[in-house]
Order: structure tokens, then C-alpha cells, then sequence
């Protein structure tokens, strides 16, 4: 093999971010508490030179470098790019309980990059080790901001929950792979597919080693039955972890699957498409049923993950360029509306006092009619109600499955949203309907306060004008 | 039966063994042990398979290193080993289903059948000179390069997560920084005079 230096041309913003990473680690060191400010400062404008630099990186054709381990295309430079600005949110949010809770320290935002890092490298695998890398590199980031909060018990707890759970996922996803390897005698997605091709779909061998893959797949994603994990991390998790953990990984975790399943184990679709479609209904029966027990929001929105997850597989499952896109349009939006939901228990969460019974949502109207009207269009939009933009990411998902014949399928995700409408709509009827419990003022920082009014509005400008972000997400899975 | 299948059968049973003990031992610390016996084994099967770099590497990373620092973790470390084990027969049904079910399937797909002989073809052994590290290592740094880079920086992320979580500065803590002790000076730093008002009682909150 020749190095050419051209051949790193694409993998410049992955070096960026491990740069950022590795430079604000180490100015971090020499600065003082009273400074930290700067830390996060770099973080985030190295964060926005990310966007230009992937997109200026970007060209419309495909690219595989590194002897085919690595993948730059439309889908990479979309996700890649959202993966920052969904950060860029969540880091902006999470600065003011960091604050307050005494846990903002330079760890959080170097693990923070690490974990963007991991998802990149998760957008561009193009073979199984890579994928499996990148993984690994955003889980264990994962792991230690679960934990961050040391003297917090139910933290702790959380993390080595997840930490379990998620080494034994890891462990499966794993020994698919090797049974692939095994039978194809390749990691590399493109020699992969054409030996499946060769073989046909008897191999009882591929079949065996897909079902470890998708399992470990449905561990990562937190898909029923393998969801055990992300309740109790949710709720365990600092707010401003949750936060970060139920964004941006999911759109990476949508990456992985499609990754996985379509560039690596396409020929496998029939096969993979029945494994899919039970995780898919159960995620959405499951994910909707058990949401509307909850009392904890926190526990809420992690089975409303769960359910959102179903909606995504379903888009996958389809196994055609219009399911794709539509679940990725998916993907990015649960990503913002859970980012803003997760901002608001943020924003109500103050030293000493966090916001996650649904009780301390009561008359939230009273206290910022603002905030109480955001808070009601994140809702919506979870529960997919237009003309917030979550009614055209599941439109989309829908007629994606219903043009492939599997019309049950959308029925059975029509009712189970229908089930789930009711503990969205009913926070709303706790913030309008309700008397307030307490009746203090809701403060907040300046640039929360924006961050959120602009994340709220998207949901309703998203909505009214749905065609630019789905053209996006068209282009980049069809080139 | 050629000696290097007797060779073969006599370590795998060892290693199915000793990571049986490994799960049903009462003391860690015979865990532990047991644990090393079963990467000692291993790593003998994969000499047996001419991959004697992965073989070495497993004995001087895992068997040198991690286990060493786990058996110190474990001799350290006050476990309550009827906590550990409490629920394990209440969990034992469960578990013996799910590891008996994967342990059938496992048993059904891999095996001959499918990678016998007239699937995969033996591979020729390698002549004396062939050197199993230089092949290694000409693949690691060209083919794959990029997931190496990868791996170090996992590596450098669980230090960061380590140091992260276990470095503290703990308030209580009295102990005194020489160097700062010896730079005192007399008179300014020793002594301090305060002008304050007479102190009121608090009422204790």
C-alpha cells in the first residue's frame, strides 16, 4: 500500500475533533476553576470550526480510505454535521446545571469530545472493526459522564448498570462479527457483501452471527428486550448527561445500524427484516405502555426513547432508500426534540432541586407562559401532532413501511403513538390545567433561555417547512 | 490421533474447567486463579495454532499484568462474600436456561458441519523461519492503521476516565504541602491579626 497524504483529505474532521480533544485536556490542566469558563468556551467553538471543516471537507461522491475501513459520503457529512450542532446544544444546556451542581470540571467536556469522536468514527465505519471501535470509544466516554457525579449514589449505580450491560452487548455484538468473519472471511463491509452475495441465504452460519449483531445492535440502540438498561440510567444519570446521551448517540446509533445492516449484511435483508420488525413493535408497545406509569419525567422520556427507537428501526427495516432517509430524518429529530424536552427539567432544576417529578411540571404555565409553550411543542412533537415537525418524521417513516407492503406494521406504530399521545398530552394538561405547587419564577441564563426559545421554534418551523431538511437527508442516503 | 490433538483436547478440557471454577469458586481470590489458569491454557491453543505473538502477548498482558493488579483489587478489597453470592440460587434457573439455549445453538452451528474441513480448507503450516510477530506487525501499521489510532485513543480515554473519576481532593483531607510549609516566613504569615466585632451567639439553624 502507498501512503498518499490526499488519502487523509477525508479524515480531517475526525483529526480535528481528536485534536480539540487532546488540547482543551491539556489547557484545562493549567487553569483555575474561575476559568473553566474558557474550557467550555474552546470546546464550543472548536465545535463550530468542526461544522465548516466537514462541510468544506464534503464532496458529493463517496470515498473509502485506509485499505477500506473508513467511509466519507452524503450520509457521513449529514449525520457527522448534526452530531456537532446537536452537542453544541447540549453542551450550551448543560453549562448552567454543570454549574450549579459543582461538576463543572474540564473531564466533562474532554469526555464530551471523546464522544463525539467515537460517533464519527461510528458514521464512517466501512468495517466491522472500525464500527466496533467507535462504539466502544463513545460507550466508555459514556460510562464515565454517566458517573460523573461521584458523590451521587443512584450515579454510580448507573453507571455500572450501563457499564454491565453495555461490556456484555459489546460482547455479543462481537462474537457475531467473528462468526461473520468466520464465514466470509472478511471485516471490510464491501468484501463482506459480495461474499454474502456468493453464498446466498442459506449459510446458516451468516444467519447465526446476524442474530448476535442485531441483539448487540438492540442493546446499544436500547431496543425491547434489550432495553433494561436505560431507564434506570436516565434517571441515575446527571440531567445534563441524560440529556447529552438520549441526542446525539441516537443518531450515531442509527448510523451503526445502517452501517451494519445495509452497507455490511445487505443481501441479508430478509433476514434482518423479520429480527427488526419484533424489535421494532415491541420497542413501541413497550416503550408506549410503560411511559404512561411513570411518575419520574426523566424514566418517562427514557420509554419514550425506547419508543422513538422502534419508529427508527422501522425505517430501517423497510430496506429502501425512502425508509433510510426517512429514518434518519427520524433519527436527527427525536435527537433535537429530546435535547430541548431534556433542556427544560434543565432549565426548572435548580442547586439542590431537580425537576423530575411530573408534579413540579403543575402550572408551569403560570410561572413562564415562554417556557410552558416550548415545553408544549417538544411534546407534541414527540407525540407527533403537527404541525410540529414530529407528525412529518413519523408521516415519513409510515409511508415508507406502508409502499413496502407492510402495511401491519404501520398500524401497529399508528396505535401504539396514539397509546403514547396520551403522557405527552397529559404534561401539557399539568402545565396549563393545573395549579402551580410553587410558584417561583423560572430563572435562567441568558443563552439558555435562547438556546431553548430557538430549539422550540425549530420544532414549529421544522414543521411548517419539513421539504429542506428531508431533501438533505433524501441526497445524503442516495449518494 | 496425531500428538497435537491429544495436545489440543487435554488444554481445552483444562481451560473448560478451570473457567468453570472460575464462576462457581466461593473466594474471589481462587477465582482469580483460576482465571489466569484459563488464559494460560488459552494461550496455549493458540499456539497450537501458530499465533504464538497472541499467545505471548495473552500471558504477559493479561496473566502478568491484569491479573496481578485484579488479584491485589481482590486481596485488598473487604468483599462480602455472602452478599456476592446472595440470589445465586434464585438466579441460577434463569441463567442456566439462557447460557443452556446459547450453549445448544452454538453447539449446532459451530461446528463441523459447517467449518469441517471441506468448507475451509487446512491451512499449510508455516516453514520454521516464518516469524508470526513480523507478519503481524507489517498488517498493524498499513492496513490497519486507522483502527489502531482508534484503539490508543480508547486507551487514552479510559485514563482519562480512571484518573477522572478516582482523583478528588478531598476536603477533609489535613495533610500539608512541604513545599509550601517551608516557604513560610516570619511574621505576616505565621501571625494574624484580625479586627472583628464581639461575636453574637447564633441561634443553630
Amino acid at each position: 500500500m502507498q501512503f498518499e497524504a490526499s488519502n487523509l483529505i477525508p479524515v480531517v474532521p475526525e483529526l480535528f475533533i481528536l485534536s480539540l480533544a487532546c488540547l482543551v485536556l491539556v489547557i484545562d490542566l493549567f487553569i483555575d476553576d474561575e476559568q473553566r469558563i474558557f474550557t467550555y468556551a474552546l470546546t464550543q467553538v472548536g465545535l463550530v470550526f468542526a461544522i465548516f471543516i466537514t462541510l468544506s471537507v464534503g464532496q458529493t461522491e463517496a470515498q473509502i480510505v485506509f485499505d477500506g475501513s473508513y467511509i466519507r459520503d452524503g450520509m457521513s457529512d449529514v449525520l457527522k454535521v448534526s452530531i456537532y450542532i446537536v452537542t453544541i446544544g447540549a453542551f450550551l444546556y448543560s453549562k448552567e446545571y454543570l454549574v450549579e451542581h459543582g461538576l463543572f470540571k474540564g473531564e466533562y467536556y474532554v469526555l464530551g469530545l471523546f464522544a463525539v469522536l467515537g460517533m464519527m468514527v461510528m458514521v464512517s465505519a466501512q468495517s466491522f472493526l472500525t464500527a466496533y471501535l467507535g462504539l466502544e470509544l463513545l460507550s466508555l466516554s459514556l460510562y464515565a459522564l454517566v458517573a460523573f457525579d461521584r458523590d451521587s449514589k443512584t450515579g454510580s449505580e448507573a453507571a455500572m448498570k450501563y457499564f454491565v450491560l453495555g461490556a456484555i452487548a459489546s460482547g455479543m455484538l462481537l462474537y457475531g462479527i467473528s462468526m461473520i468473519y468466520g464465514a466470509t472471511g472478511a471485516l471490510n463491509f464491501t468484501t463482506v457483501t459480495t461474499a454474502l452475495m456468493g453464498t446466498g441465504m442459506e449459510d446458516i452460519v451468516l444467519v447465526f452471527g446476524l442474530v448476535f449483531v442485531v441483539i448487540g445492535l438492540a442493546f446499544k440502540l436500547g431496543a425491547v428486550p434489550f432495553h433494561m438498561w436505560m431507564p434506570d440510567v436516565y434517571h441515575g444519570a446527571p440531567t445534563a448527561v441524560a440529556q447529552f446521551l438520549s441526542s446525539a448517540p441516537k443518531i450515531a446509533a442509527f448510523a451503526l445500524a445502517m452501517r451494519l445492516l445495509v452497507d455490511g449484511m445487505l443481501p441479508l435483508h430478509s433476514d434482518w427484516q423479520q429480527m427488526l420488525v419484533i424489535l421494532a413493535i415491541l420497542s413501541m408497545a413497550l416503550g408506549n405502555v410503560i411511559a404512561i406509569a411513570q411518575t419520574n419525567i426523566k424514566r418517562m422520556l427514557a420509554y419514550s426513547t425506547i419508543s422513538h427507537v422502534g419508529f427508527i428501526m422501522m425505517g430501517i427495516l423497510a430496506g429502501t432508500s425512502e425508509g433510510y432517509s426517512a429514518s434518519m430524518f427520524y433519527a436527527i429529530i427525536y435527537a433535537v426534540t429530546s435535547l430541548g424536552a431534556f433542556g427544560i427539567i434543565i432549565l426548572l432544576s435548580k442547586k439542590g432541586f431537580e425537576a423530575e417529578n411530573l408534579d413540579d411540571y403543575k402550572g408551569l404555565h403560570e410561572r413562564s407562559p415562554w417556557f410552558a409553550a416550548m415545553m408544549m411543542l417538544f411534546m407534541f412533537s414527540m407525540a407527533g401532532v403537527p404541525p410540529t415537525v414530529g407528525f412529518w418524521a413519523k408521516l415519513f417513516v409510515l409511508d415508507a413501511v406502508v409502499s413496502v407492503e407492510l402495511t401491519w406494521v404501520a398500524l401497529v406504530g399508528v396505535f401504539f403513538s396514539i397509546i403514547g399521545a396520551f403522557y405527552y398530552i397529559r404534561i401539557i394538561k399539568l402545565m396549563y390545567f393545573d395549579k402551580a405547587e410553587n410558584v417561583l419564577p423560572v430563572i435562567g441564563n441568558l443563552d439558555t433561555r435562547i438556546a431553548l426559545s430557538v430549539n422550540g421554534v425549530l420544532m414549529l418551523a421544522l414543521g411548517l417547512f419539513p421539504a429542506a431538511l428531508l431533501t438533505i437527508c433524501v441526497r445524503a442516503i442516495g449518494s | 490421533m496425531t500428538f497435537e490433538k491429544i495436545l489440543f483436547y487435554v488444554f481445552s478440557v483444562i481451560l473448560v474447567l478451570s473457567a468453570t471454577m472460575v464462576i462457581t469458586r466461593r473466594d474471589p481470590v481462587h477465582s482469580a486463579l483460576f482465571l489466569v489458569l484459563a488464559f494460560f491454557t488459552s494461550a496455549i491453543l493458540w499456539m497450537l495454532l501458530e499465533a504464538e505473538f497472541l499467545a505471548i502477548v495473552l500471558v504477559l498482558v493479561y496473566v502478568g499484568a491484569v491479573m496481578v493488579l485484579f488479584l491485589f483489587v481482590v486481596m485488598m478489597l473487604d468483599t462480602d462474600k455472602a452478599a456476592m453470592r446472595a440470589g445465586f440460587v434464585k438466579m441460577m434457573p434463569v441463567g442456566l436456561i439462557v447460557a443452556g439455549t446459547m450453549a445448544f445453538e452454538m453447539f449446532l452451528i459451530v461446528g463441523p458441519q459447517y467449518f469441517g474441513l471441506d468448507k475451509f480448507a487446512m491451512p499449510a503450516p508455516h516453514p520454521a523461519d516464518y516469524s508470526n510477530t513480523e507478519e503481524l506487525g507489517r498488517v498493524l501499521y498499513t492496513v490497519y492503521m486507522y483502527p489502531v489510532e482508534i484503539a490508543a485513543v480508547i486507551l487514552l480515554v479510559g485514563i482519562i476516565a480512571a484518573i477522572g473519576l478516582t482523583m478528588r481532593k478531598r476536603p477533609d483531607n489535613k495533610s500539608l504541602d512541604p513545599s509550601e510549609q517551608v516557604k513560610v516566613t516570619k511574621g505576616t504569615d505565621r501571625i494574624r491579626v484580625v479586627k472583628m466585632a464581639s461575636e453574637i451567639k447564633q441561634e443553630a439553624k
